[in-house]
C-alpha cells in the first residue's frame, strides 16, 4: 500500500517536470498542462519513419563538450536529485508515522499490562520498554481500563475464577504476541525499503525515458512542420539532422557538406551563409531560396546559431530551417501589385502634368502668337515712320542713328514674322499654294539675293541637274522661304570659299506615304552647301529646335534668333518633305531638303500664270535662262542690306557706306548710280546685279517692287521716295500754325520743349499746372496739347480726365466740381465747342508712378517719355498734327 | 593761329569728351546742343544758367525743409526733388538726374539720414557740374575769340 503510494507520486513529480527539461530554460514553449493523457496519446501516434539521423558515436560526444550538451546533462541530474530528495522525505515521514503506532502500540500494551498487574499482579507482565516509569504504570492502569470492556468479550469462563483469569491472560498473551509480531514485521519493511532505496542509486532508467519523452514530444510536435534542423561541424559537415522530407540516406549526409550533397541555386549562398555565421560567431536568420534537382524551388528561412564547447571555441553551428516557399510568394506577389499600384499613380499623375503642360504650351503658344501680331502692326508703324523720315533732310549723326532704329526695327519684324509662321505651321493654320515655277528661276533668284547682300569675299553658285523639270507645281513662296533661309544661315556662317544649291531628281525616298502616289511627281533632292565653319556633331540634335544655335558662343558671334532653321524644318515636313543636316567641323555643312513636286506641262498656259514666270518674262535678257543649269555669284560689294550683319548696327552703317577692303571699280560704280536713293531705302531689299553685267539698276528696282509684292521678305512695304516726299510738303503745307498746348510746370523743360518746337517750326502756348491747362483749352481750340503727368495744383492726369468729361458732356461741371475756377462766360463755350477728341499726348518719366498704362486710362491718346527729344517731339506732331 | 585754334579746338573737343565720359553730361545735353542755332545763339547758356538758379533754389528748400526741428515735411521735399529731376533730365546732367532718382526714393521711403547725405551729394554735384561747363563756356569764348568755330563734338 504505502510503496504504490510512493510509486505513484514519482510518476506525478515526472509528468510535471519533464518538459522543464527539454530546453536548457526551465520555462521555454515546451509547456505541456496534461502530461499523463499526453505520454497515452503518444504512444498512438503513429512515428512512421525515423526521420532523426544522427552519427550517434559523436552525437553523446557532442554532448559533452558542448555547452547545451552539459546544461542538458546538468538538468536531468538536477530531476533526479530532486526525485530522489522527495522520496528520502516521503520515507522519513512513513518512518515517523510507524513510530507513532508503535508508540500507540507500546502505550496500548502498557496499559494491558497495568490493568493486569492491577486484578492479578502478574510480575511478568512488566513493559519491556519502559520499565523505568512509575507513570508508564498508571497510564497502564488507565489504558486497562479502558480496555476491559472490549477484552471481556473474549472470556467466556465465569468471572473472577482462577480459570477465567487465566484464560483473560492467555488471550490478552496472544494479543500482545501478534502486536509485537506486527512490529517486528513493519520494521523488517523499513529496513528492506531503506535498503532497496540505497541500493536504487543509478538514474539511468529514468533519464532514458525522460530522453524518451522528450523526443516523442518533439516528434508529435514536428512531424507535420516544414523544418529542417540540423548541426554541422566546424567544416559544415553534418552531425545531425532532422528532415520533414526524408529523400536521402543517413550515410548521403552525414559527414558531408551541403555543397557537397545538393546541386543548384541557393547552397553555395546557405553555405556561405552558414561560414559567415561560423565566422562572426553571433546567431542569425536569412531568407535563401534553393533550386535544387532534389526538391525543386523552395525558399526557406534559415536561423543558424554557433556553437561552443566548453573552452568557448567554436565547434560548429546549429541551423534550423522553415520552408516559406508560399509565404514568399505571397509577399513577392504582394510587393508586386504594390509596385504596379506606384507605378500606376505615378503615371497617372505624370500624365495630368503632362496634360497640363501641353496646355500651358497651348495657350502660351497661342498668346505669343497673337502678342506677336498685335506687336507687329504697331512696328511696322514704327518702322514706315522711321523711312519716312529718313527722307527728310538729316545730318550725318541723325542719319546713322535712324539706320540703326530702321535696321533694328526690321529685325524684329523679321523675328516676329518668323514666330507667326512657325506658330502657323504648328497649329496647322499655314495653307500650301500650289503655283507652277520654275525651280532654275527660284534658285537664280534666291542666290541674286543673297550677293545682293553679300558682304564676304564668297562664291554663290547653283546647279541644277539636266533632269530636273523646267516647270513644276508646289508652293513657290515657301520653298523660297526655305531657300533664303538655308542660303543665308550658310553665309553667315561662312567666311570664304562657296555657298552653293545643288538640285537634282531623286527617285521616291522611303519615308514618303502611299496616298501622295501620283504618277506625275518628282522628287527633288536640294543640297544647300557650304565651306563654313560647320557644325559640331553634338550640336545636330538641337539645330532644328526653336530659339537654338550650335552653341550660345555662336549665337552671340553671330547672332540671329535661331528660329530659321525650325522654321524651314516645319515648312519642308509640312509640304510632305524631309530636311537633314550633314557637317564636318571647319569643313562646311551641306542642308539637304527633298520635296515633292507635281510636274507641271510647260505649255499649259492658264490665265494664273504665276508670279516667277511673269517676272521671267519681264527681263528675259537671255533666251537660255529657263534651261541654264549653272549661276555664279559673286558678292556684291557695297551693298547696304545684310541680315547677318544686323546685329551689330554701326558697323554696318560704317561698312555701307564705303568698305575700302572690297573697292573695286565695277562696285563703286553701281554705288554711285544707286546713290541717289539707296540710303532712303536701305530696309528695301536690293536686288543685286547679279554679275554686273545681267541686271541694270533699273532692273533691280522692278526686281525690288516684284520681290515685294511677292511677301517673300519682310512684309513692310516702303513707299517709294517719291512718295515720301510729298507726304513731308504736305506736312509743311498744312501747317498753318497749329495750336500746341504745352502743360509743364519746370521753366526748363519748357525751354527745351520750346526751342524744340522753334526748330520744328511751330510756336506753342504753355500752361503751368492742370488748372491752367483747363482754362486754356476751354478758351483757345487746340490741335494738341502735350500734358506733363506730374505737376503742382493739378497733375495731368487729372486734367486729362476732365478735359475729356467736358469733351463728352459738352459742359464743364465736372472740372467746377473739381473745384476749378473757370473763368469765361458760358456763352462762349458753346460756340468753341469742338466735337473732335482734343489730342492729348502725356510726357512721363517712365517711372513707375506715371506708368503708360494710366496715362491711357486716364484719357490720353499717346505718350512721349522724358527727357523730351527733338526726334520724339517730331514723331509726335506728326502723328497728331495730320 | 590757326595751330592755336586748331589746339583749344582739341582741347575743347577732349573736355566735352571726357564730361560724358565721366558722366556728368549725357545725350540730351547733345540735344540741348543741336538746339542753339543762329537763332539763339546763346540757348544753352541760357538754360543753364536758369538750371544752376533753379538749383540753387531747390537746393535751398530742401535744405530749409531738412534742417527743421521736429517733422520733416517730406512732400515738399520729393515736390522739389521732382523739380531738380525734371529739369536735370532736361539739360542732360546726368549725375545730378541720378542723385535725384535716389534722393526720391528716399525721400518716398522717408529715410532723414539719406536725404540729408543725399542733398549734400546734390550740392556737391551741381556745383561741380557748374564749374565744369563754366570751363566749357570759357573754352568756347576763347576758340570764338582766337578766330576759330566751336566744334560739334560727336560723342560717339
Amino acid at each position: 500500500m504505502e510503496t504504490d503510494q510512493i510509486e505513484e507520486m514519482d510518476v506525478e513529480v515526472l509528468s510535471s517536470m519533464w518538459p522543464d527539461d527539454v530546453g536548457t530554460q526551465a520555462d521555454n514553449q515546451f509547456n505541456v498542462e496534461k502530461p499523463a493523457g499526453d505520454s497515452d496519446t503518444l504512444k498512438e501516434v503513429d512515428i512512421a519513419e525515423k526521420r532523426t539521423m544522427a552519427d550517434l558515436k559523436r552525437l553523446p560526444e557532442l554532448l559533452n563538450t558542448t555547452d547545451q550538451g552539459s546544461s542538458q546533462l546538468t538538468n536531468l541530474v538536477r530531476q533526479w536529485e530532486y526525485m530522489q530528495d522527495h522520496a528520502v522525505r516521503l520515507l522519513r515521514e512513513e518512518l515517523k508515522i510507524l513510530t507513532r503506532q508503535r508508540e500507540e502500540a507500546e502505550a496500548k500494551e502498557l496499559k494491558i499490562i497495568e490493568e493486569h498487574n492491577f486484578e492479578t499482579e502478574e510480575p511478568e507482565n512488566v513493559p519491556v520498554l519502559d520499565e523505568t516509569s512509575h507513570l508508564f504504570r498508571r497510564f497502564r492502569q488507565k489504558k486497562r481500563d479502558e480496555l476491559v470492556d472490549s477484552k471481556r468479550v473474549v472470556i467466556d469462563e465465569e468471572f473472577d475464577t482462577v480459570a477465567y483469569w487465566k484464560q483473560k491472560a492467555l488471550s490478552l498473551e496472544k494479543m500482545l504476541e501478534a502486536s509485537t509480531e506486527r512490529e517486528r514485521r513493519l520494521i523488517e519493511k523499513l529496513n528492506e525499503s531503506l535498503k532497496t532505496m540505497e541500493s536504487h542509486s543509478a538514474p539511468v532508467e529514468e533519464l532514458t525515458q525522460n530522453l524518451k519523452r522528450a523526443e516523442g514530444f518533439l516528434h508529435f510536435i514536428l512531424q507535420n512542420a516544414p523544418i529542417v534542423m540540423g548541426h554541422q561541424d566546424k567544416d559544415l559537415r553534418y552531425l545531425f539532422i532532422y528532415n520533414k522530407f526524408p529523400s536521402l540516406r543517413e550515410q548521403d549526409i552525414l559527414g558531408k557538406t551541403d555543397v557537397e550533397i545538393f546541386h543548384g541555386g541557393g547552397v553555395k549562398e546557405s553555405e556561405d551563409f552558414k561560414r559567415e555565421v561560423l565566422e562572426k560567431g553571433k546567431a542569425s536568420k536569412r531568407e535563401i531560396t534553393f533550386e535544387t534537382e532534389l526538391f525543386g524551388s523552395k525558399t526557406f528561412l534559415i536561423y543558424v546559431e554557433p556553437v561552443y564547447n566548453k573552452a568557448r571555441e567554436k565547434i560548429g553551428i546549429n541551423y534550423m530551417g522553415m520552408e516559406v516557399t508560399d509565404q514568399v510568394r505571397k509577399r513577392e506577389k504582394m510587393a508586386k501589385l504594390r509596385e504596379d499600384n506606384a507605378v500606376r499613380k505615378a503615371m497617372e499623375s505624370e500624365l495630368t502634368k503632362t496634360i497640363h503642360i501641353t496646355e500651358e504650351t497651348m495657350r502660351a503658344k497661342q498668346m505669343l502668337a497673337t502678342m506677336s501680331h498685335e506687336i507687329r502692326s504697331p512696328l511696322s508703324g514704327v518702322v514706315g515712320m522711321a523711312e519716312i523720315l529718313s527722307t527728310t533732310k538729316l545730318d550725318k549723326e541723325q542719319r546713322q542713328l535712324l539706320n540703326v532704329m530702321i535696321s533694328s526695327g526690321d529685325l524684329v519684324l523679321q523675328l516676329i514674322n518668323d514666330i507667326l509662321d512657325l506658330s502657323k505651321v504648328e497649329s496647322g493654320v499655314m495653307k500650301l499654294e500650289a503655283t507652277k515655277f520654275r525651280p532654275r528661276e527660284v534658285v537664280k533668284h534666291v542666290l541674286q539675293t543673297a550677293a545682293a547682300s553679300l558682304k564676304k569675299d564668297l562664291t554663290l553658285e547653283g546647279n541644277i541637274a539636266d533632269e530636273v523639270p523646267i516647270l513644276v507645281v508646289g508652293d513657290v513662296l515657301r520653298i523660297r522661304q526655305i531657300l533664303t533661309n538655308l542660303i543665308s544661315n550658310a553665309i553667315k556662317f561662312t567666311h570664304r570659299g562657296k555657298v552653293g544649291i545643288k538640285l537634282k531628281v531623286i527617285s521616291e525616298p522611303s519615308f514618303a506615304s502611299d496616298k501622295e502616289q501620283n504618277e506625275t511627281s518628282v522628287w527633288i533632292c536640294c543640297d544647300v552647301y557650304d565651306t563654313g565653319i560647320g557644325i559640331p556633331e553634338n550640336a545636330l540634335p538641337c539645330l532644328f529646335k526653336k530659339y537654338m544655335q550650335a552653341s550660345a558662343d555662336h549665337a552671340r558671334k553671330y547672332g540671329g534668333t535661331g528660329l530659321g532653321l525650325a522654321i524651314c524644318k516645319q515648312l519642308v515636313e509640312l509640304m510632305g518633305g524631309q530636311l537633314t543636316v550633314t557637317s564636318q567641323v571647319n569643313l562646311g555643312s551641306t542642308f539637304t531638303f527633298i520635296l515633292p513636286y507635281k510636274v507641271a506641262t510647260s505649255d499649259d498656259h492658264s490665265d494664273d500664270q504665276d508670279e516667277f514666270s511673269d517676272m521671267v518674262d519681264h527681263h528675259q535678257p537671255e533666251p537660255d535662262d529657263t534651261t541654264e543649269g549653272y549661276f555664279q555669284f559673286k558678292a556684291l560689294l557695297g551693298s547696304i542690306y545684310s541680315t547677318a550683319m544686323l546685329t551689330s548696327p554701326i558697323k554696318l552703317i560704317n561698312g555701307s557706306v564705303a568698305d575700302p577692303s572690297n573697292s573695286s571699280g565695277q562696285s563703286q560704280t553701281v554705288q554711285v548710280e544707286n546713290g541717289g536713293y539707296m540710303d532712303e531705302s536701305e530696309s528695301a531689299h536690293q536686288y543685286g546685279n547679279g554679275n554686273g553685267h545681267r541686271c541694270s539698276s533699273k532692273e533691280s528696282e522692278s526686281c525690288s517692287s516684284s520681290q515685294a509684292s511677292s511677301e517673300m521678305e519682310s512684309e513692310l512695304t516702303v513707299s517709294s521716295p517719291r512718295e515720301e516726299e510729298k507726304t513731308e510738303t504736305e506736312v509743311k503745307e498744312t501747317s498753318q500754325q497749329p495750336k500746341i498746348l504745352l502743360v509743364e510746370d519746370n521753366k526748363i523743360n519748357i525751354m527745351v520743349a520750346k526751342s524744340m518746337m522753334k526748330q520744328l517750326g511751330y510756336t506753342m502756348d504753355i500752361a503751368n499746372n492742370g488748372v491752367e491747362a483747363i482754362n486754356a483749352v476751354k478758351d483757345t481750340s487746340y490741335d494738341l496739347v502735350l500734358m506733363d503727368v506730374c505737376m503742382p495744383v493739378m497733375d495731368g492726369l487729372k486734367a486729362t480726365r476732365l478735359i475729356r468729361s467736358y469733351e463728352e458732356s459738352g459742359n464743364w461741371d465736372a472740372a467746377i466740381e473739381a473745384g476749378v475756377d473757370i473763368k469765361t462766360s458760358e456763352s462762349e463755350q458753346g460756340c468753341e465747342r469742338s466735337t473732335d477728341r482734343l489730342p492729348i499726348v502725356a510726357m512721363t518719366a517712365n517711372t513707375l508712378a506715371e506708368s503708360s498704362e494710366e496715362c491711357y486710362a486716364n484719357g490720353m491718346d499717346s505718350f512721349i517719355s522724358k527727357p523730351v527729344t527733338l526726334q520724339k517731339l517730331k514723331e509726335c506732331l506728326q502723328q497728331y498734327l495730320q | 593761329m590757326d595751330a592755336h585754334v586748331a589746339q583749344l579746338q582739341m582741347q575743347y573737343r577732349n573736355y566735352i569728351l571726357s564730361l560724358y565720359q565721366q558722366g556728368f553730361l549725357d545725350d540730351q545735353f547733345t540735344e540741348l546742343k543741336s538746339l542753339q542755332d543762329d537763332g539763339s545763339p546763346d540757348f544753352v547758356a541760357e538754360v543753364l544758367s536758369l538750371f544752376f538758379d533753379d538749383c540753387v533754389k531747390l537746393v535751398g528748400n530742401m535744405a530749409r525743409a531738412l534742417d527743421q526741428t521736429g517733422t520733416v515735411d517730406f512732400c515738399q521735399v520729393g515736390a522739389n526733388v521732382h523739380q531738380l529731376k525734371g529739369s536735370s533730365s532736361s539739360v542732360g546732367a546726368k549725375r545730378v538726374k541720378g542723385l535725384c532718382i535716389n534722393f526720391k526714393e528716399l525721400c518716398e521711403a522717408k529715410n532723414y539720414e539719406g536725404c540729408v547725405r543725399c542733398l549734400q551729394q546734390v550740392d556737391i554735384e551741381y556745383k561741380t557740374l557748374k564749374a565744369k561747363l563754366q570751363d566749357m563756356f570759357n573754352l568756347e569764348k576763347q576758340i570764338v575769340q582766337a578766330g576759330g568755330i566751336v566744334p560739334q563734338v560727336d560723342i560717339n
